[in-house]
């Protein structure tokens, strides 16, 4: 924990503009010269129940959100509704002042709105505030935004009180401001902004602010982006332009950052009766020669078991994306969890014939969109992105030339109507689509409507033209070429190398992870290794084909691996095990299912307390250690 | 040479050319009702000018989907109740190409029976046959959703308890912009009606009466037929939305009393089809999509070039 960041938290309700101001407020800090790292959370709600955001800002490389946070800007919930302390859900229009009140470190700043909320409400407010050097400014925001304009502005005013109190020019908010705002808000926003920044450095003395901003410099120029930005991105530069997709939360970021950019590069957005519709057409506009997405979260994409099989049968090139959410079920619908893991490897009848990464940050995020429609064309088989509403979600700056790359369009191995004629045929013409002997096993494709390419594509085991055959020969020489697939996948992921390393070579411990954990992961990394335990980590984005070699050597190379991952069951170990087949009483897991992703501390605690003190103790009451196997 | 050199080619085609040579006669049962689907479309298909390699016929899952064995163009037998999100699919991602989607009326009143509403909704052009024999063939004689109320079956050894569903008001009501309804054995309606059907600019929804004698024996072979556009008896416009929804109503009832009607019961040419209706407001490209990825001319857009601005 260092007091050269400042980790602000927004909070209010659902519906009281949290994530554009914070999003506006992020961008302002990052075009002043510093890195960040955005964190939500929401309630599954229509309107009203606790929201916030956090914005963490330094000049060091932000990979997390953190460890609690040292500014909190609390609204108060102006949708809360039946706000009594015996309500099933509390007394909701204090929640954004009262809850995780105890996570705002030592010396931190609390402003809060008191045109809304009344800090008497909360139990030994001023004696907590005492003991812990809080800094406590209540501020009638919602007046000043109802005099000057309309009360929904008192954000805006939150702002400028934030800017007044750490020592921030309100140049860049007021520029965002201007790029953001429609012409009618404007005016009366900069105003409330203007005013409360005043007011506040009027009333109080600022000139030494109990918690500043960093000054940083960037050398490049800076994009705030989420993964979901980042796979849609990746997405469009590899030619796709056809998605089609049903609404469901993570997922929808993805579908309707997709939905509004294709059409303007004339491609195709579709929004269907159901997920198994949504895959089903992914495959057809595919297999007619577009480059084709899917994607949904895990009830949706339950729905998508049967077309990703049929896609596989076919071998019909697609791409599918799954933000993972806290299940079974419905769950827990805006909350982060790793648990599709299973899901995602082993859905649909039959071997699985399919590519699952799963990003481990924005940047990755990128490129492993590009790495899934790549192999997905190139070998012929369905790619999926695994990826979670945290990593879907969260923003960080990346610099805008990680994506200066050249567009990749092609389609892989599909033959010219040249390339056609010289290729096997039936004697009544038909085109041997599936071939038995291929380099491996990939066998060129034809598109409808060209001639001389015509053939069968079947979900029923099939001979070389598609006809359906049972043949015990046949049956074994197709099954054989597909899998023969995921070996040529598995060598081309070896040569991109995915995978994320941080520690040095040779520590005695390690932290293996997958997905959106790894850049808290690595944080915890750095701060164990300050503190002088020795230990390195491994984030794993290659769930299928697993890179059974790289884990192992890693695995082989330590005295003692925690497996950190946001499930209940640990999934993420159990797949290691599977493939390792042994070094089970190497591993031990550090797991987090409550709804909120891991911060770095818990990570470091939980190591120190599992691995190397070895008590089995977990971090804290929501984490759960799981000891190694004989323990 | 064109990316797709099949497509709008001139030329006279031969029904013999969507014989396949592996299997060229059809595995269906003996007196099987589906044989004159596959008659209707080899006669239908070179009549209306569309060779295999221009055409793209999308099967679901039982015994219509063998259909894509039978008849030799391009062909995707997808899985149960499936075939229509596929096809629509194909026909937006190249709409030069003549799909047609087929099943069984298990395959696209059952377990398909929320694609075929929403693909009547959006009105693709596209041709849907349904082969209606009123059981689950494949799966040797279960009840299915058109079977009759009281038909007794292994899965429903009491009767069926349910009323049968009535698939051409449903696909009226769902936005078909051609509803037809015609029987195996009455050949030159049923070629004639899949001509309509291919021509129509639309969703064409052909319900096809095909009888099956080895699993559905108590029911009838869909003769006699009438032709309610024929017949004298029957006065109605296929134009006017209530009078064809009056005369489904009594076809349907009329199948359960024995008295099989069949012909063109709805005819909308007004109503835009999908990709035209996409097309004026800008989500669809004027050239067909597929055609994109082999234009060697093409600059292909970046996100970098495009999007990136605004997260600055």
């Amino acid at each position: 924990m260092t007091d050269d960041e400042l980790i602000w938290r927004i909070s209010g309700g659902s519906g009281d503009g949290i994530a554009s101001t914070s999003q506006n407020f992020a961008k302002a800090l990052m075009r002043s010269g510093l890195n960040v790292f955005t964190h939500r959370h929401y309630p599954s709600r229509i309107r009203g129940g606790h929201t916030y955001t956090e914005v963490r800002a330094s000049a060091d490389p932000v990979r997390s959100r953190g460890d609690g946070y040292n500014f909190l800007l609390a609204l108060g919930d102006s949708f809360a509704r039946n706000p009594q302390e015996e309500a099933v859900y509390g007394n909701e229009e204090i929640k954004p002042l009262s809850e995780n009140l105890d996570e705002l470190r030592e010396g931190g700043v609390i402003v809060y709105d008191e045109g809304l909320l009344d800090a008497s409400e909360i139990p030994n407010f001023d004696e907590r505030a005492e003991e812990n050097n809080w800094h406590v400014y209540p501020l009638d925001l919602r007046g000043l935004a109802r005099d000057m304009g309309r009360e929904v502005m008192r954000n805006t005013a939150g702002v400028g009180a934030t800017c007044a109190l750490t020592g921030m020019d309100l140049d860049h908010v007021q520029d965002l401001m201007r790029d953001a705002m429609p012409e009618k808000i404007l005016d009366p926003n900069l105003e409330i902004l203007q005013t409360a920044y005043d007011q506040v450095r009027e009333e109080y003395d600022v000139d030494a602010p109990d918690v500043s901003v960093p000054t940083g410099e960037h050398d490049e120029t800076q994009l705030l982006m989420s993964g979901s930005d980042a796979i849609s991105y990746g997405a469009i530069d590899e030619g796709c332009r056809f998605i089609a997709g049903y609404p469901m939360t993570p997922w929808t970021e993805v579908f309707t950052i997709m939905s509004n950019n294709l059409p303007k590069l004339g491609g195709i957005s579709e929004q269907v009766e159901d997920e198994i519709a949504a895959a089903a057409l992914a495959v057809g506009a595919s297999h007619a020669g577009v480059k084709a997405m899917s994607g949904s979260s895990g009830g949706g994409f339950a729905l998508m078991s049967e077309p990703l099989g049929l896609a596989e049968m076919t071998e019909t090139p697609v791409v599918l994306v799954e933000a993972m959410r806290a299940g079974p079920s419905t769950g827990m619908p805006t909350k982060p969890e790793q648990s599709d893991l299973e899901h995602v490897l082993y859905t649909s009848q039959g071997d699985s014939q399919r590519v699952v990464l799963a990003p481990g940050t924005v940047e990755e995020a990128y490129e492993q969109s590009r790495i899934a429609f790549r192999l997905a064309y190139e070998y012929q088989i369905p790619s999926i992105l695994l990826y979670d509403q945290k990593l879907g979600g969260e923003m960080t700056n990346v610099p805008k030339s990680h994506f200066d790359r050249e567009p990749n369009p092609t389609l892989g191995k599909t033959l010219s109507e040249d390339a056609l004629a010289e290729e096997p045929h039936s004697a009544d013409g038909k085109f041997h689509r599936f071939q038995h002997d291929v380099e491996d096993g990939v066998s060129p494709r034809s598109i409808p409507g060209q001639k001389g390419g015509r053939f069968l594509a079947t979900g029923n085991e099939h001979d070389p033209t598609g006809h359906i055959a049972e043949s015990p020969d046949n049956r074994v020489a197709q099954i054989d070429r597909r899998t023969q697939k995921l070996e040529a996948i598995r060598a081309d992921l070896d040569t991109v190398d995915t995978g994320s390393y941080a520690g040095p070579d040779d520590a005695q411990y390690g932290i293996l992870t997958f997905g959106s954990q790894q850049g808290t992961v690595e944080e915890a990394v750095g701060r164990l290794n300050d503190a002088g335990i020795s230990v390195k980590s491994y984030g794993v984005s290659d769930m299928l084909p697993f890179p059974t070699d790289q884990v192992e050597e890693f695995v082989q190379s330590v005295d003692e691996v925690l497996v950190v991952e946001m499930t209940a069951s640990g999934q993420f170990r159990g797949l290691i095990q599977k493939h390792l087949g042994r070094y089970g009483e190497r591993l031990s897991s550090l797991l987090k299912y409550n709804g909120n992703p891991f911060e770095p501390a818990e990570i470091v605690d939980g190591f120190e307390a599992a691995i190397v003190e070895g008590d089995g103790d977990a971090s804290s009451h929501q984490t759960t250690f799981v000891p190694a196997a004989g323990d | 040479m064109s990316t797709f050199s099949a497509i709008g080619e001139e030329r006279e085609i031969d029904r013999d050319e969507y014989t396949p040579g592996v299997e060229p006669q059809p595995t269906w049962c003996p007196g099987c009702g589906d044989f004159s689907v596959l008659k209707a479309l080899k006669q239908a298909l070179p009549e209306v000018g569309r060779t295999p390699e221009e055409t793209l016929l999308c099967t679901g899952i039982g015994c219509s989907g063998k259909l894509n064995s039978y008849l030799d163009t391009y062909g995707f037998h997808t899985i149960h109740g499936r075939s229509l999100p596929v096809a629509r699919a194909a026909k937006l991602a190249n709409p030069d190409l003549e799909v047609i989607a087929a099943g069984g009326d298990g395959d696209g009143y059952g377990i398909g029976g929320n694609h075929f509403i929403h693909t009547a909704r959006e009105n693709h052009d596209m041709t849907y046959i349904v082969f209606n024999n009123e059981i689950f063939g494949l799966t040797k004689g279960q009840t299915s959703p058109t079977s009759p109320k009281g038909h007794k079956s292994k899965t429903q050894p009491s009767g069926s308890a349910k009323e049968p569903l009535k698939p051409l008001s449903m696909s009226l009501n769902a936005g078909a912009s051609y509803v037809a309804r015609t029987a195996a054995v009455n050949p030159n309606q049923a070629k004639e009606i899949i001509i309509e059907a291919i021509e129509h600019d639309g969703f064409a929804h052909v319900d096809f009466l095909t009888q099956c004698p080895t699993w559905n024996k108590d029911a009838r072979q869909y003769v006699p037929y009438i032709d309610v556009n024929e017949s004298d008896d029957y006065e109605f416009d296929p134009t006017d939305r209530v009078e064809a929804a009056e005369m489904m109503r009594e076809t349907e009832e009329s199948l359960y009393e024995g008295k099989v009607l069949t012909g063109r019961y709805y005819v909308d040419e007004d109503r835009p089809s999908y990709g035209a209706e996409k097309q004026a407001i800008g989500e669809i490209p004027e050239e067909p999509l597929a055609e994109r990825y082999w234009d060697d001319e093409y600059e292909w857009e970046r996100s970098h070039d495009q999007f990136l601005d605004k997260h600055a």
